[in-house]
């Protein structure tokens, strides 16, 4: 990556609740706010913390499948809904299945680097509850190459990263690896509960490693995985600025309440082309390593991630491509607690796409919001210890299995 | 005959009743799972859903599409290996409606009953009006070519009777569903001396592909269910009569109910249940009963009285409760049918009089609906019946006469040779009315 011609800031995070099972507010058969809602609920959030509308200078919107699951397109359109002094500027709304909410924060950091821009708001969203999930999974089965659909599993992704699971357990050790993920799905909930917006914070399990451990059932399900392994259907938005120095003047925020990209890798892999090795997250590799080398660091200089959990095996698999342990060792570094909020490197600590919840579009946002809260101290009852020797945040969100990859380290501005 | 042959052709008598339609549903899955495979694609299967009733038809058709839906919902990882050779079907939602669609495409709605004489199964789920029933077997008789098997969801009337009156040479079977079919695991299967052994065999296949748990049961009016039922549904109506010099009979009422249901940790009291069945269910049922019974009288004037002033009960088609003894609002009982006033007392006015009548009660009272999901729920259920032998009021009398009633009934089942054993009756309450123990039990013996 070539140096950056400017500092690139993001401040004024907000997240909507992440609604969906789970939540106490949450009922099927119970009318739910639109896909509007989330928009204007998570747009003024941020607005309100920089001055209003009139400081923007363009908006962007991540969302992966409005299209089908709320019968609506051209987003942009909302952007002008949230406050009347949008009206008239660019918006632009972009899209990478499960990696929007990524493509959207690069979408704004380019704007700064252009100075088109000073301040540029950006929102992810995604209104999933609208469907059952066995229709549900029709719509997010376009993460992945149409042509494979008809004989992928009726649940397609979960079926996808169950046959990853699969081929760990055979490679390295059903057992150990069944206690990684258990472990992972403990953490994920644990931190969940610090975080009045997140869908499982009124989960109340007592042992939540036991229920991690209930054995997958193929006939209803998928084979390697059971729902605990999975992240949830969610609504929700998460909206945040992504400003110039010159921005943070323009909206009076101080730098030290924002966080500085300071590096990131973007990594796009064949969606025809199916994965080299089930066991390994290459692309997410590929693209970690980037980020951490733009930013002139090494993964002992970060003290929190964010990564892209989307089932318990993804959350082993990016700590092996992060280079924490060997391949094959991640299910007993998780299991140890290394990646706990008290471990060696905290990870996902507001419970992540399995604890917060995963609506899909927003995600990518919402791990910048949770970094920008962690670095500046304002996580709530969520905030972990940040050691000043490894100051660095790291994000990294993916669509499809493995395909469409951003990775952002940050630091606190 | 084999099980794909005799499946056929079916057809389902009464299609468009409150059982009926249940067991249409099941059917209707089971010969659509059979035609969709490989095997089967050239078999014609054909399922006849009878019944006198045009809109009633038309609303199981709704019914029908709604739950076949729901069914295939939950079933589409299956689904996808069956339609995996139909390059069109790609999508879940496209394997669904193909589904639902096989699934209609074998039911043929009638009112007449003209189809049912090339069925080789009848299922026959009419009112419990023996002379119908009978009727209505004598004319697909005369006019069959086949020797059909009829399977009868009676719930009351003696399957021997209904055999030797419409000559059916054993050709008939007890199979009696629990409301609603789809949900309810439990089947009492009842055969007579006389009953072919090729419909006993035929019946444990079928009850096995749907997932049903068998009782079975002899040949005595009522069968284990009801004979346990309708003398416990007497046994808190008299209670509650008792109750009337002092409460009234809306407190009777209300007392026995709650007593019925929290002491007794049922899922509901006994006055909700006999509104759930329909209060003319319930009276029809002892009528059909009470002529086969020599040593007791199983009536009650208070049904006859209710039923005179046109409170029922049962259920609307959408299957939300008709106001019976009680009155609902949301499926909540809100009041209680007074017939002197010929109107409801809401229950906000009698309440505190009947509780502090009840007096004091243990402090735990375990919860129907949670109890029955506990890994330990002899254990709690052993703690709490010790709890309430030892309170001294008048709630804990009356739901220890309940439940000493409860099992006396129970073992008179037996002694009558109804039931075979205790598991029998035990298992007839706890799956086929949700019981969370059964009603033959030690809990009241010990400590």
């Amino acid at each position: 990556m070539k140096k950056l011609r400017k500092k690139v800031y993001m401040t004024a995070g907000y997240n909507t609740v992440s609604l969906g099972t789970g939540r106490k507010e949450f009922h099927p058969k119970k009318p739910r706010p639109g896909i509007e809602h989330y928009i204007k609920e998570s747009g003024e959030g941020t607005l309100s913390q920089i001055g209003g509308g009139k400081n923007v200078d363009e908006s962007v919107i991540g969302n992966f499948m409005a299209a089908r699951f709320n019968n609506q397109a051209n987003l942009p359109g909302f952007i002008p809904m949230i406050d009347k002094d949008l009206y008239g500027k660019p918006a632009t709304s972009v899209e990478g299945a499960c990696g929007s909410g990524g493509l959207a924060l690069m979408a704004g950091i380019r704007s700064i680097l252009a100075e088109t821009a000073d301040v540029v708001l950006t929102i992810g969203v995604e209104v999933q509850n609208t469907v059952k999930a066995i229709y549900g999974a029709d719509i997010l089965a376009g993460a992945g190459w149409y042509k494979e659909r008809k004989k992928g599993h009726a649940y397609f992704f979960p079926g996808q990263f169950s046959d990853r699971a699969g081929a760990y357990f055979e490679k390295y050790g059903r057992e150990g690896a069944r206690k990684g993920l258990a472990r992972w799905f403990r953490n994920a909930i644990e931190n969940a509960r610090l975080c009045p917006t997140a869908q499982e914070f009124h989960n109340r399990v007592e042992d939540l490693e036991a229920l991690g451990l209930t054995e997958p059932n193929g006939k209803a399900f998928v084979d390697n995985l059971n729902v605990f392994d999975c992240s949830k259907v969610s609504d929700g938005a998460s909206a945040i600025a992504i400003v110039s120095e010159e921005g943070l003047e323009k909206i009076g925020i101080d730098k030290k309440d924002a966080i500085e990209v300071v590096g990131w890798g973007q990594c796009e892999a064949d969606i025809t082309a199916p994965p080299e090795d089930l066991t390994k997250l290459s692309t997410i590799k590929i693209a970690a390593e980037e980020a951490l080398s733009s930013a002139g660091i090494t993964i002992d200089d970060l003290g929190t991630i964010e990564t892209h959990d989307c089932f318990t095996i993804a959350g082993i698999l990016a700590v092996e491509a992060l280079g924490y342990t060997k391949p094959g060792e991640g299910a007993d570094f998780v299991a140890e607690g290394n990646t706990a909020r008290d471990g060696k490197i905290p990870m996902n600590t507001t419970g992540g796409l399995i604890g917060w919840g995963h609506p899909t579009g927003a995600t990518g946002v919402h791990q910048a919001v949770t970094i920008l809260e962690q670095l500046t101290g304002k996580a709530g009852d969520a905030q972990i210890n940040i050691d000043p020797e490894r100051p660095y945040g790291l994000t990294i969100n993916m669509g499809g299995d493995d395909k469409t990859i951003v990775a952002i380290v940050y630091k606190r501005g | 005959m084999k099980y794909e042959d005799i499946l056929g052709n079916v057809t389902v008598l009464g299609a468009a009743g409150k059982m009926g339609s249940g067991i249409l549903l099941l059917t209707a899955v089971e010969m659509a799972d059979l035609s969709l495979k490989p095997e089967n694609k050239d078999r014609n299967f054909i399922l006849n859903a009878m019944d006198v009733s045009d809109s009633g038809l038309a609303g199981l058709m709704s019914y029908l599409r709604v739950q076949i839906t729901k069914i295939a919902e939950k079933k589409t990882v299956a689904l996808r290996s069956t339609y995996a050779d139909r390059a069109d079907l790609i999508e879940n939602g496209e394997i669904i409606e193909q589904y639902v669609f096989d699934v209609m495409n074998i039911v043929r709605p009638t009112t007449g009953l003209h189809p049912a004489y090339k069925s080789n199964l009848i299922f026959e789920a009419v009112n419990e009006n023996p002379e119908l029933k009978v009727k209505i077997f004598k004319d697909i008789e005369n006019n069959t070519k086949l020797s059909p098997w009829y399977f009868t969801n009676t719930s009351s009337v003696p399957i021997g009777s209904l055999d030797k009156k419409a000559e059916l040479g054993g050709r008939i079977l007890g199979f009696h569903f629990y409301n609603p079919p789809a949900v309810q695991k439990l089947v009492e299967v009842i055969a007579t001396d006389e009953t072919l052994p090729e419909l006993k065999e035929f019946a444990a296949t079928y009850a096995a592909k749907l997932r049903k748990v068998t009782v079975p049961s002899n040949d005595f009016a009522g069968f284990i269910g009801n004979g346990h039922f309708m003398r416990d549904a007497l046994h808190g109506i008299e209670e509650a009569k008792k109750l009337g010099g002092e409460l009234g009979f809306t407190g009777g009422v209300y007392t026995l109910n709650k007593v019925s249901q929290e002491l007794l940790v049922r899922p509901m009291g006994i006055f909700q249940l006999i509104d759930y069945v329909g209060i003319d269910v319930c009276q029809y049922i002892m009528q059909v009963m009470n002529p086969h019974l020599d040593d007791e009288d199983l009536h009650s004037e208070i049904l006859d009285l209710m039923i005179d002033q046109n409170v029922r009960g049962g259920q609307n088609s959408d299957g939300s409760q008709k106001d019976g003894f009680l009155k609902y609002e949301k499926g909540r009982p809100v009041a209680i049918y007074d017939p002197d006033k010929k109107g409801y007392v809401p229950i906000d006015d009698l309440k505190e009089k009947a509780d502090e009548y009840l007096g004091s009660l243990p402090e735990c009272i375990p919860a129907w609906k949670s109890v029955i999901r506990e890994k330990g729920k002899e254990d709690i259920l052993k703690g709490y019946f010790i709890a309430l032998k030892r309170v001294s009021s008048n709630g804990s009398d009356l739901a220890v006469r309940y439940i000493e009633r409860s099992k006396e009934i129970g073992k008179k089942l037996i002694a009558d040779n109804v039931a075979a054993n205790e598991t029998d009756v035990n298992t007839v309450m706890l799956t086929g009315f949700f019981h969370a123990y059964g009603p033959i039990n030690d809990f009241l013996n010990q400590g």
